[in-house]
């Protein structure tokens, strides 16, 4: 009979029009890393907050160190040991990291904060885990890597030895991501426990001793790392064979879609400029990736096109036409579909209906409106259309709270409303980011089947497979400039990362820029 | 020990819907308000507590005309308020645009000689625009300048207030010095009345609840509205999908300050029970506490122009019965504080509806266990 730290047990956990969680059992060994795989929508976040005392399961038992114990909120989970790092980070935006990290237990003597002791020993922790932070900085100015450092150090300053990370790689670099892995690997070297929720199966096959694997909400089984394959991972998880490359023809690039001259963008934090005087082209009938470090200006360069941002020189044309100063809406008529960096932010109401988000970019069309009145059935089914196109998974179909949606399914819906959406060029940005391998798949195809179309396809992404598999052209980005023109089927992975670390570059050399 | 009311499928279902929620928030707001209320009145004048209590819940019934009467004025300010809110603006402004609209159909009823029938209609449009004018100001700082429309509409208040009094005090045709208040208002500028005896009951309430029904379906089936609540929500996501927030803005402000406007106008233009006589405004240099209690009537309305009819309707019950409880010999100012302690609780309604969702959960799970 084994030993396990923590035991759920027979977990079912029910919301309106679905069972998140169907007769689960997950046993966490001591010292183990513990990898929950599953589609979108497959209940994992629901499975950690029941462990974490956010939701209650209607039936099934939790058990510690073999005794039953009752979690009826963070607070019983934190005394049990129990810390997470969430999906979506819950840190409060105007506090200082510190603030953040010792908020709900502050240390105090006859009621006076003594925030001298806590500051000590969140260095100490720091220290020990090479765990970077500014404890001073607020959290609306950091980087979500140093957030999500935040939200790892709340949990050892509350001395938790069983840890949860819901997708805590899906926001981070790939450099932050090897640091994490090692950081991981440390704590279970130390007999800390830990439940790591991830889409990356390279993640799992890379730290993760087990893995427990769930599809719609049921149980499939727990394997040992060591005695099994990313193939048979994937298929455990989608029940069915995965490609992990993408097949697609040579591109065939006709006229020019976008095309961006001389733009700058001035930096939001500083008094520099994020984006300095670039130039580049997009055309019918090819996909261009920039590729980059995060926070080397892809953002704000996109922001620019966008018109989310206003940039401070240089001219946009879509198609020919000076877009330079039009609004967003007539950008959106004029052809542009965006799929957002931060879908939270951007991307949703999260408060609306999930029909309502679907219709979002083309709710004013006359297919939707008459005189001003929403043509609420039209909605209704072109919502229920996507749904079943995309494969959108929610309790309640089109009138489903956006908020209560996986935060997968919440992605596939804003790709389902930008990609249905007329357009001649796509920008989408980090486009699959916390999506199950499948659902990646999927994606990949659809962005390849728009190029096909004729489409031109401007793709940001951090993750080094996707710039390779899916682009015609790379354009690397590094502090602000376009250096580097590539050939993914020519270039290497190891190349390509000189270039996005600024060591090497094949254009733009001469240019001096003013500051 | 299982009892029907409480069973756990019941309960279910009870708390599955959000409205449910939204509405049981505001009856446990209003019944610990009125607890408190109770108490102050214990306080106060003990011997008298109980019958006193008893006028304040009940009295408002023997007074169902004027309970509709007062009622119309904090509706409008009520639909001001929440409709801003729905776009996530704070008009708290309402005062300024309810007594410009007053002043507007004041000025209309003195000034302008226009036929009978026709008269007041003219007069409710021009307070109409006198709101929309003091609420537009905001809005237009809000969109073009980015100033706090909280900021500029508390001043607009005072400024609104200020102005109106001046212009009525030159008006010599408008103002009576010597009884510090306007004069009474021809019959054709006064509103059609309704007949209830003893009240001054007239057409503007059903105005008022048209008008209501009306704002909720532009919040609920227009593309206005979408693009509205949408901003509320999340301003950069409308940003995102291109709705015109400055204009959206202006147009919130122009019409939450139309709103309050046909308050003030409504107020003023009531037909009077005494032949020959009118309402009238003393321009005494206070702000006008329709607009500030229009703030209470959204606040338990939840913003929803349905619930703010019968708030409005609620609040207006209770001041109702609270004036009679004064012949008691409690002072208006008792009164005032029961009142407020009533608004204040609606404050706190979605803090208790949090705390009675948790509740009834609880006792689901225990009833399910049993
Ligand atoms: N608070 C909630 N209210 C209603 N339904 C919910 C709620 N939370 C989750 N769900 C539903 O439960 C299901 C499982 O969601 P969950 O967030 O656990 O998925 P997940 O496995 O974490 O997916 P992802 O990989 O996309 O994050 C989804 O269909 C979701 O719509
Ligand atoms: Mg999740």
């Amino acid at each position: 009979m084994e030993n396990y730290i923590i035991e759920m047990l027979h977990i079912t956990k029910e919301f309106p029009g679905i069972i998140a969680n169907d007769d689960i059992t997950l046993q966490l060994k001591k010292g183990e890393i513990h990898a929950l795989l599953g589609e979108n929508g497959a209940g994992k976040s629901t499975l950690m907050s029941v462990l974490f005392g956010l939701y209650q399961a209607e039936k099934g038992e939790i058990r510690k160190n073999g005794q039953v114990v009752k979690i009826n909120n963070p607070n019983d989970a934190n005394s049990l040991g129990i810390g997470m790092v969430h999906q979506h980070f819950k840190l409060v935006e105007i506090f200082t990291v510190l603030e953040n990290i010792i908020l709900g237990v502050e240390p105090n003597k006859l009621g006076f904060l003594q925030k001298k002791e806590a500051r000590e020993k969140v260095m100490a922790l720091s220290k020990k885990y090479g765990l970077q932070v500014d404890p001073d900085a607020l959290i609306e100015k950091i980087s979500v890597g140093m957030q999500q450092r935040v939200e790892i150090l709340k949990m050892l300053y509350r001395d938790n030895d069983i840890l949860i990370f819901d997708e805590p790689t899906a926001v981070l670099t790939p450099q932050e991501i090897d640091e994490l892995m090692e950081i991981m690997r440390g704590f279970a070297r130390e007999g800390k426990s830990i439940l790591f929720i991830t889409h990356k199966l390279n993640e799992i096959m890379s730290v993760a001793d087990r893995c427990t694997v769930l599809r719609k909400g049921k149980c499939i089984g727990t394997v040992e790392i060591k005695n099994t394959s990313k193939e048979e991972l994937s298929h455990m998880m989608v029940g069915r064979q995965i490609s992990f490359t993408v097949d697609k023809e040579e591109a065939q690039p006709k006229d020019v879609v976008l095309s961006v001259k001389n733009v700058s963008v001035p930096s939001r934090t500083s008094k520099k400029h994020a984006v300095k005087g670039v130039s580049f082209e997009v055309r019918a009938g090819e996909i261009v990736c920039l590729a980059g470090i995060e926070g080397n200006g892809q953002t704000e360069l996109i922001s620019a096109i966008t018109g989310l941002e206003k940039m401070s020189s240089g001219e946009i044309h879509l198609q020919g036409r000076d877009i330079t100063k039009a609004s967003i809406r007539k950008r959106s008529k004029a052809g542009i579909s965006h799929i957002p960096e931060d879908r939270h932010k951007y991307g949703l109401v999260l408060d609306y209906t999930l029909e309502d988000n679907i219709v979002l970019q083309r709710y004013w069309q006359p297919e939707f409106q008459k005189h001003g009145f929403i043509k609420k059935a039209e909605v209704r089914s072109y919502a229920q259309r996507l749904i079943g196109q995309y494969d959108v998974r929610s309790g309640q179909g089109p009138i489903t709270i956006t908020r209560s949606m996986s935060g997968g399914n919440q992605q596939k819906a804003i790709i389902a409303r930008e990609l249905d959406k007329k357009h001649e060029l796509l920008i989408a940005v980090q486009p699959t980011r916390g999506l199950d391998v499948g659902a990646i798949e999927f994606i990949h195809k659809q962005l390849v089947h728009n190029r096909d179309e004729g489409k031109g396809v401007l793709l940001v992404s951090l993750e080094l497979d996707e710039v390779m598999n899916v682009s015609d052209r790379i354009l690397v980005m590094y502090e602000g400039e376009i250096v580097g023109e590539l050939d993914p089927k020519k270039v290497t992975v190891e190349k390509l990362g000189l270039y996005m670390s600024g060591a090497k570059r094949n254009i733009g050399k001469e240019k001096e820029h003013a500051e | 020990m299982q009892n029907k009311l409480f069973s756990p499928s019941r309960l279910r279902t009870l708390t599955g819907s959000k409205g449910f929620s939204t509405f049981t928030a505001a009856l446990l707001a209003i019944v610990l308000g009125l607890i408190f209320g109770f108490l102050v009145m214990v306080i106060a004048l003990p011997a008298n507590a109980g019958q006193g209590f008893s006028r304040v819940l009940f009295g408002g019934f023997s007074r169902l005309g004027d309970v509709f009467y007062f009622a119309t004025p904090i509706l409008m300010t009520g639909l001001s308020v929440g409709f801003a809110f729905k776009m996530g603006l704070f008009n708290i402004g309402a005062s300024g645009q309810y007594t410009m609209g007053m002043f507007f159909a004041m000025y209309v009823g003195f000034m302008w000689k226009v036929p009978d029938g026709l008269h007041w209609v003219i007069c409710v449009l021009a307070g109409l625009i006198g709101g929309m004018l003091w609420g537009c100001i905001p809005g237009i700082l809000k969109a073009l300048c980015n100033v706090n429309e909280v900021i500029t509409s508390i001043m607009f208040n005072y400024i609104g207030m200020y102005l109106v009094d001046m212009l009525v005090q030159n008006n010599g045709t408008m103002y009576v010095a010597m009884k510090t208040r306007t004069a009474y208002l021809p019959a054709s500028a006064q509103m059609p009345s309704l007949g209830v005896e003893n009240s001054n009951v007239n057409v503007s309430i059903f105005i008022a609840i048209i008008i209501a029904v009306l704002l909720y379906v532009t919040l609920n089936k227009t593309t206005f509205g979408y693009e509205l609540k949408a901003t509320g929500f999340n301003k950069f996501a409308s940003k995102y999908a291109g709705m015109n927030d400055k204009r959206n803005t202006i147009l919130t402000m122009v019409i939450a300050g139309g709103l309050s406007g046909l308050g003030g106008a409504f107020y003023i233009l009531a037909p009077s029970t005494i032949a020959g006589s009118s309402m009238t405004y003393e321009p005494i240099s206070v702000i006008a506490a329709n607009g500030f209690t229009g703030i209470a009537v959204a606040l338990l309305g939840a913003s929803n122009p349905i619930g703010i009819i019968f708030s409005s309707i609620f609040i207006s019950h209770i001041q109702r019965g609270g004036t009679l409880a004064s012949l008691l010999g409690y002072k208006p100012e008792i009164i005032d504080i029961v009142i407020a302690v009533i608004i204040y609780f609606s404050a706190f309604s979605l803090i208790m509806n949090a705390a009675f969702t948790r509740f009834i959960k609880k006792i689901r799970r225990k009833g399910a266990k049993a």
